[in-house]
């Protein structure tokens, strides 16, 4: 069985987030990790290696410095590794980067594409659908749980008030929620390894079946107008009223100060 | 001169310090206050090599090198210095003589299952009359057929009834060198289980409470002939080599409790706050951070030296790492016993309340200056080397 797991490196939300001119992320100059839910991912995909055997690629689009997250999808048990990167690719929004994740993916085989429901940075959720899309399969988004029987991966899909159990033939794509499982950890020997390890780089040459016009800020239809870290809260009032009933007055009065009864 | 980690070290690095966040710091209080030996963590540990990280793959290890096996402790020790003792004593007091002396029997018995973690190793020098003094020894080891017979006892041995391999040093006769007689020394690897090899007490300490201190005793036990470690009379310079190894580990753990101790300490001086602004602001606590950050700096620099050393040896180069390994651990343990005597200080009150970190830290780093050769040994070790 063959396992591709989509994963990106993304902004670790515990540094500080630095913007382009241009409004997107400035990837080199922040701490980066990989993507959570990529890497709930990537470990139901490795279970299923352990338990039944797999071979899993990890792949990711980026900058070279995304060879960190490969390096360490490999130390956790990856058997490949493949970063796509090209001048050409940059600045590129979900569409842009699905066209291109998919017209990677086309060089493969595979019974299985895992993908996160979606990164920290962006949000969107839509890039694992979309690869989906592109290459005709089926997808299940939102995986809680995930299991191969025979040619067909049972999937149990959250929503908000309810799971789903939903069965599906292989080959196709499923998404991934951290809740899906605690990942593993690397190993020491695996470090070693993987450091060692050569990662298979691809750029636009290597994309099949995409058109120039559909690739990275060029191609992406989504403009950013504006981009700015959060406006951090303030640290607030605390009042200790000596009652119920003070406090209720203190809130109500504060309430009506600031119009909002 | 590089002092860049290699991308390896950094990622090792990055993984032992989130396992210790995640997984060992969480336990760290409650292994003291109930001073109970973390066994789950150690089955972790296991579960992704920690237990074998200097071991080739060949005998199921992590095939890395002494820097990153002491990175490891380092880091345990950031949070838990029992955890990082634990890894510490099994890897280079059981797993190293027995990869450096064992026979090729030996190695594929023993080294699987220890670099797996399947099995806990320790070593047993120390008796209540020889501790520095190795010549002291009591034990003794007497052949008899196709075994040795081993009677005596050793005291304050570390992960003392939690492990299943021992090794063990004992007088196995006497030889004459340059006109006195000496007792010859040998060394032996004990299993748990053998008949003969029970425990004594366990010991009351006042830190790294977690860690099972015990006495090993051996009321003619029996063990195969071949569970000799190296040649037979060889066993006071296996135990010197093994103990050049351990120091390494041991000063990395004095590294890792200091560290620890500064890190928070910086994180409590900037909260706390007296006459209206936090203590950092004032020049006595700035200027004993900057003390502490120092000598932790250079602690590090020794520590690392000396483990890169041990890399140069374990890579075929007729290099010596004692004096090094003497040093970094002479260094490193003092540096964490004044480092945490002065975060305790810059805690107030509070440092001396058992709900603060820095109080565990304090008595935790004490050992250091004593266990694997106290700081008086090492200053032997450091002079004889510079004065030869």
């Amino acid at each position: 069985m063959k396992i591709i797991v989509c994963i990106k490196q993304v902004p670790d939300t515990k540094g500080g987030v630095k913007f382009n001119p241009d409004g997107t992320l400035d990837r080199g100059a922040m701490l980066a990790i990989m993507n959570p839910d990529d890497k709930a991912g990537l470990e139901a995909a490795l279970r299923i290696k352990d338990t039944m055997g797999a071979e899993v690629t990890a792949i990711t689009m980026g900058l070279p410095k995304a060879t960190d997250v490969l390096r360490e999808a490999l130390a956790m048990g990856a058997d490949k590794a493949i970063l796509v990167t090209d001048r050409v690719l940059g600045g590129a929004d979900t569409w842009a980067t699905s066209t291109t994740l998919a017209g990677a993916i086309r060089n493969l085989e595979y019974d299985l594409i895992i993908t996160g429901r979606q990164a920290i940075d962006g949000d969107t959720a839509q890039v694992g659908p979309q690869i989906a899309e592109h290459l005709g399969l089926p997808v299940i988004s939102y995986a809680e749980a995930i299991e191969v029987k025979g040619d067909k991966v049972c999937v149990k899909r959250m929503y908000d008030d309810r799971h789903h159990m939903l069965e599906v033939k292989m080959p196709c794509l499923v998404t991934a929620l951290a809740e899906l499982n605690d990942p593993r950890y690397m190993t020491p020997g695996g470090i070693f390894d993987a450091c060692a390890a050569e990662i298979t780089t691809w750029g636009r040459a290597d994309l099949i079946d995409v058109k120039d016009s559909d690739l990275g800020l060029k191609g992406s239809p989504t403009k950013i107008a504006k981009a700015s870290d959060k406006v951090r809260k303030g640290a607030g009032e605390k009042v200790t009223p000596d009652s119920a009933e003070d406090a209720v007055a203190y809130i109500v009065g504060k309430l009506t100060e600031k119009h909002v009864i | 001169m590089d002092f860049t980690l290699s991308k390896e070290h950094e990622m090792a690095r990055q993984l032992f310090k989130d396992f210790a966040e995640n997984e060992v710091k969480p336990l760290a209080q409650e292994v003291d206050e109930t001073e109970t030996f973390p066994k789950e963590t150690v089955e972790k540990m296991a579960r992704y090599g920690f237990l074998g990280i200097p071991v080739p793959k060949e005998f199921g290890g992590q095939g890395c090198d002494a820097l990153t096996y002491a990175m490891c402790v380092e880091e345990l020790s950031k949070v838990c210095a029992t955890t990082g003792v634990i890894v510490s004593a099994h890897t280079s007091l059981c797993v190293d003589p027995i990869q450096t002396y064992g026979t090729p029997e030996q190695k594929a018995k023993y080294l699987p299952d220890l670099a797996s973690g399947r099995k806990l190793g320790a070593f047993g020098l120390t008796e209540p009359g020889a501790g520095t003094d190795a010549q002291g020894q009591q034990t003794k080891a007497v052949l008899d057929g196709d075994e040795w017979v081993l009677n005596g006892s050793k005291c304050f041995i570390t992960n003392g009834k939690e492990a299943d391999i021992y090794i063990v040093i004992a007088v196995t006769g006497k030889i004459e060198k340059r006109g006195r007689v000496q007792k010859e020394i040998s060394a032996f690897i004990v299993e748990k289980g053998t008949p003969g090899f029970t425990f004594g007490t366990k010991e009351k300490k006042m830190g790294i409470k977690g860690s099972s201190t015990y006495e090993l005793i051996f009321t003619d036990c029996r063990i195969p002939k071949e569970n000799l470690l190296g040649a037979k009379g060889k066993g006071f310079g296996i135990a010197m080599h093994t103990l050049d190894g351990g120091r390494i580990g041991i000063a990395a753990q004095a590294l890792g409790i200091a560290e620890g101790a500064l890190e928070t300490t910086i994180n409590y001086v900037k909260e706390r706050k007296q006459f209206g602004r936090s203590i950092s602001a004032f020049q006595n606590t700035q200027f004993m951070l900057a003390d502490m950050a120092t000598k932790v700096e250079a602690a590090k620099l020794l520590v690392y030296k000396a483990a890169m050393k041990k890399n140069e040896y374990a890579q075929g180069k007729k290099v010596s790492y004692s004096m090094e390994a003497a040093m970094a651990k002479l260094y490193a343990a003092e540096v964490a016993m004044e480092v945490t005597t002065k975060a305790v200080q810059l805690h107030g009150g509070y440092g001396y309340i058992r709900e603060y970190d820095v109080e565990r830290m304090m008595r935790d780093a004490k050992i250091t200056e004593i266990y694997e050769g106290t700081s008086e040994v090492q200053r032997m070790v450091i002079s004889a080397n510079i004065l030869n």
